[in-house]
């Protein structure tokens, strides 16, 4: 009783506080200093058509190799803790029900389509909405597609690993060249920016934005690998 | 878009969004649960992109309706079959 008073009371609070903040709430008629900035500076700064993209990669760079490390770590613990117990019993897998035949001519038809559109994804992030975060995930749900399909398919950890770790050295390295032949850290104008909205401008952009996709596409999969290969123990 | 028809669409969806979170919270079949979830998310990335925001629609509909529901049914499907065995 007392916890459902609790509960309500909370809700009470939760909800006088939102209220109090849409009726001081207006909307912004132009963007604020931050905003204009960006939206001012990129195209001639990055050479970016997409400014989302140009602050991810460039102006917030740093963040973005935070949220990849993020991301590798929660892989790599989710591969560690299930590793666990995965060597034995290999022979006592049991019988799978074999997959319906509309879902596995439906994915040889589109694993190949899904895998392209994210590559497309991610390589015109600097031109299209999108990106490596993205495009990764499109990645990952067409291995998640032939893992449906083929519960027993078995894909090669090595070449996971050495995909997601060759991308996340080469996106640092880039990073590191950028302080010696451009502004800094991470700064886009090693290459030359080139002709505003074509697949080749916007410097290293679009290199850094495919190995995040990559990255982002190798760490998704062996998750799902990982959880897919787990012996029922 | 319309000026009476944008709000009204975005009405409809923050308050099916609302059911469909209160679905997944209260019924009992998890499966059920886990599709309401999807169904939150994937209206969120819809009103995203109402408000011209792309990017994070397409991260939405990417990751938050479609490898995490699929992740869920897939952990069901083991947590199910360890309880079998």
């Amino acid at each position: 009783m007392i916890k459902r008073a609790m509960v309500f009371l909370f809700l009470l609070g939760l909800g006088s506080l939102f209220i109090v903040f849409m009726q001081e709430y207006t909307p912004d008629t132009e963007l604020n200093q931050t905003g204009r900035y960006y939206a001012e500076h990129t195209a001639q700064d990055i050479g970016a058509a997409n400014i989302v993209t140009a602050i991810i990669v460039t102006y917030r760079g740093l963040d973005t190799i935070g949220e990849v490390t993020v991301l590798f770590l929660t892989a790599a613990i989710v591969g560690m803790l299930l590793s666990r117990g995965s060597h034995k019993g290999k022979s006592l897998q049991r019988e799978l029900p074999q997959s319906g035949e509309l879902l596995t001519t439906g994915s040889y038809l589109l694993v190949p389509l899904i895998l392209l559109l994210g590559a497309y994804v991610f390589i015109n992030g600097h031109l299209t909405p999108g990106g490596g975060f993205q495009g990764g995930a499109i990645i990952a749900s067409a291995i998640l597609l032939m893992l449906l399909t083929d519960p027993l398919r078995h894909f090669s950890h090595q070449l996971i690993t050495i995909i997601e770790s060759v991308s996340g050295l080469l996106f640092v390295s880039i990073g590191v060249l950028g302080l010696f032949y451009a502004g800094g850290f991470l700064d886009n104008r090693i290459l030359p920016l080139g002709e505003l909205g074509s697949l080749f401008s916007a410097g290293v952009i679009p290199i850094i934005y495919s190995l995040i996709g990559l990255k982002v596409g190798a760490e998704f999969s062996s998750m799902l690998v990982n959880l897919s290969e787990t012996e029922d123990s | 878009m319309n000026e009476l028809l944008m709000p009204a669409i975005t009405l409809l969806f923050s308050v099916v969004m609302i059911g469909a979170a209160f679905v997944s919270i209260l019924v009992k079949q998890v499966s059920i649960a886990m599709l309401a979830a999807g169904l939150v998310s994937l209206l969120a990335s819809v009103l995203f992109l109402f408000f011209a925001a792309p990017d994070v629609a397409m991260t939405e509909a990417a990751i938050g309706s479609g490898l995490t529901t699929f992740l869920f049914f897939f952990v069901l499907g083991r947590v199910r079959g360890d309880q079998r065995d």
